[in-house]
């Protein structure tokens, strides 16, 4: 098994008086392909933004690749190679698709912008079609695509990806996923991916947990979760 | 006809030194959403200093012209400097320390650091008007109507006039590419349509809101050494009116919009100075206000409101 990227270890994350995570662990190894399922509001979303520092955690630590981030400001977390593509895209709507990802390279500070973003309209060939519109008359399907690709334009070490099936037309959904399975394999990317969307998620992951009531409530392979008659009872029946 | 070419440029000079200061008003309120009510005290600053700084280098229309231009471009960089550190210090001080409090909390310390500021100067420099003499004189007769044409007048525009609309229209060509096509510009246009995204890309946002206030006081620095050498004089009162107006007329062209900041500033100096020559100079500060209510109550987005395109 690879090395450990990405390890949290009794995270407990608040809004306000209300605990949204109730001490997690889990780890993200190299090179792998790591999912949390749950359902609405089990605390997947707040786990994304727990590992970015916004919010903080209270308590536990989260460590990557050795270094513990738990206290760090995000904008310091990002620069050691964490690229997040979040719940609700938050593409920035009154800036060009070029400005965006122009944005998304803010952390590998252009360096390699040309070529990166050769590749990311080589992904999201529509990207490019759209390269001077404004991102907010985008359509749902394109913003998505345009959250992805300016999280791979940081060069990221770690790509934490939130619902990218969210609210997509099932064709759609299967290129992003196809997408994802793409930079895993060829470009070795390590990927912590959360999804509703339980069976896309499980037949892709190497490594997966399922998420309730802001706990750990099972884990595993995704085979072994796809398997699982509580998985499959909770999240897969009536299935995709 | 000759008359109204004269107002206009009057019109076209005060609304200069409101979009400069409005600015600032704009630029802040699309970052932190709110109004930072100590910014016309920040213009008033700039133009304080650009007085002692002026009186302390002995200039006078008098000198050589390169002694002025000389003195000016060092009193424009010690007033941007100046009026810098003091709006990056209240936002340190008085609004970082209250971001995620309730709302009201950093307009009731804005208006604390206005204050603050208003005696400061007021007891370190004395409360008198600081007059001086003309530092740019002389000017161009632009048309002549003889008596016989219905009234002897001349419409003219004085060196300084030019002076403030070409320095403006060069500052803000300047400040809007910076806005547009740099990276620090990209940063502040992301902080102010999503700020905790623009920190998960890596922005270090309590700098940008930094830079922000830095650049919003260079701009009413500027406008603070325009207003003195228009008006030859200056005291620590002026921030107030002049910044209620630039703020005025920054809801007026939309709040957060940088373009509708300089065009609500040129309205309102345009406002004011038609209503001063074709009405009554007393009422020409109810006039401008009038129009924001209307504003308000007729297009509460403002002239050049954002228009909000977002698909979900
Ligand atoms: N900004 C917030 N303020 C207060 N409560 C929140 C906030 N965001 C999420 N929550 C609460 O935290 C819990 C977990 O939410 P979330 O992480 O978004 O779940 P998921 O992504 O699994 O749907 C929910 O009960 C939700 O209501
Ligand atoms: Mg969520």
């Amino acid at each position: 098994m690879s090395e450990i990227l990405l390890q949290g270890k009794g995270v407990e994350t608040f809004y306000g008086k209300i605990q949204a995570l109730k001490g997690i662990d889990f780890e993200v190894r190299k090179g792998e392909i790591a999912t949390v399922i749950g359902a609405n509001g089990a605390g997947k979303s707040t786990l994304m933004m727990t590992i970015c520092g916004t919010p903080r955690a209270r308590a536990g630590t989260i460590v990557l690749d050795g270094k513990d981030i738990t206290q760090m400001p995000t904008h310091e977390i990002v620069h050691l190679g964490i690229a997040q593509s979040p719940e609700g895209r938050r593409i920035f709507p009154r800036m060009s698709v070029f400005e965006n990802l122009q944005m998304g390279a803010t952390v590998d500070k252009l360096r390699h912008f040309d070529e990166d973003l050769a590749k990311v309209f080589a992904l999201f060939p529509r990207l490019e079609e759209r390269r001077n519109q404004r991102a907010g008359t985008l359509s749902g399907g394109e913003q998505q695509m345009l959250a992805i690709g300016r999280a791979l334009m940081a060069r990221p070490r770690l790509l934490l990806l939130d619902e990218p099936s969210l609210g997509l037309a099932p064709i759609i959904v299967k290129q992003i996923f196809a997408a994802i399975k793409k930079l895993n394999q060829e470009e070795g990317l390590t990927v912590l991916l959360v999804e509703q969307n339980a069976f896309h998620a499980l037949r892709l992951a190497h490594r997966a947990y399922v998420m309730v009531n802001g706990k750990i409530a099972m884990s595993g392979t995704g085979a072994e979760l796809l398997k699982s008659p509580e998985v499959r009872a909770a999240y897969l029946e009536g299935g995709h | 006809m000759e008359y109204f070419l004269q107002q206009l440029i009057n019109g076209l000079t005060l609304g200069s030194i409101y979009g400069l200061i409005a600015i600032g008003y704009t630029m802040v309120y699309g970052i932190i959403g709110m109004i930072n009510f100590a910014h016309g005290d920040v213009f008033m600053v700039g133009s304080m200093v650009s007085f002692i700084v002026l009186l302390a280098l002995g200039v006078t229309g008098g000198s050589g012209a390169f002694m002025i231009i000389f003195a000016l471009a060092l009193v424009v960089v010690i007033a941007m400097l100046i009026a810098s550190v003091y709006n990056w210090t209240i936002e340190r001080v008085a609004y970082r320390p209250l971001r995620g409090s309730f709302r009201l909390a950093p307009l009731i310390s804005a208006i604390g650091m206005s204050i603050v500021l208003q005696e400061f100067v007021r007891i370190a420099q004395e409360g008198r008007p600081k007059p001086m003499q003309p530092l740019i004189t002389g000017g161009y007769e632009l048309m002549h109507r003889t008596l016989a044409e219905g009234g002897d007048f001349t419409v003219k525009i004085s060196n300084m006039q030019i002076m403030i609309i070409v320095s403006t229209l060069v500052l803000m060509t300047v400040f809007t590419m910076l806005i547009q096509r740099t990276a620090l510009g990209r940063a502040q246009r992301a902080c102010e349509q999503d700020t905790k995204m623009a920190s998960l890309l890596g922005i270090n946002v309590d700098r940008t809101i930094s830079i922000t206030f830095i650049l919003g006081a260079c701009l009413a620095a500027f406008a603070g050494l325009m207003f003195l050498l228009y008006y030859n004089v200056t005291d620590f009162f002026i921030g107030f009116l002049a910044g209620i107006k630039a703020f005025t007329a920054a809801v007026l062209g939309g709040i957060g919009s940088i373009p509708g900041a300089m065009l609500g500033g040129l309205v309102i100096g345009m406002i004011e100075v038609m209503w001063s020559a074709y009405f009554s100079v007393e009422y020409k500060d109810v006039a401008a206000f009038t129009v924001l209510v209307m504003v308000l109550i007729f297009m509460p987005q403002g002239l050049l409101g954002k228009p909000e395109v977002e698909k979900i």
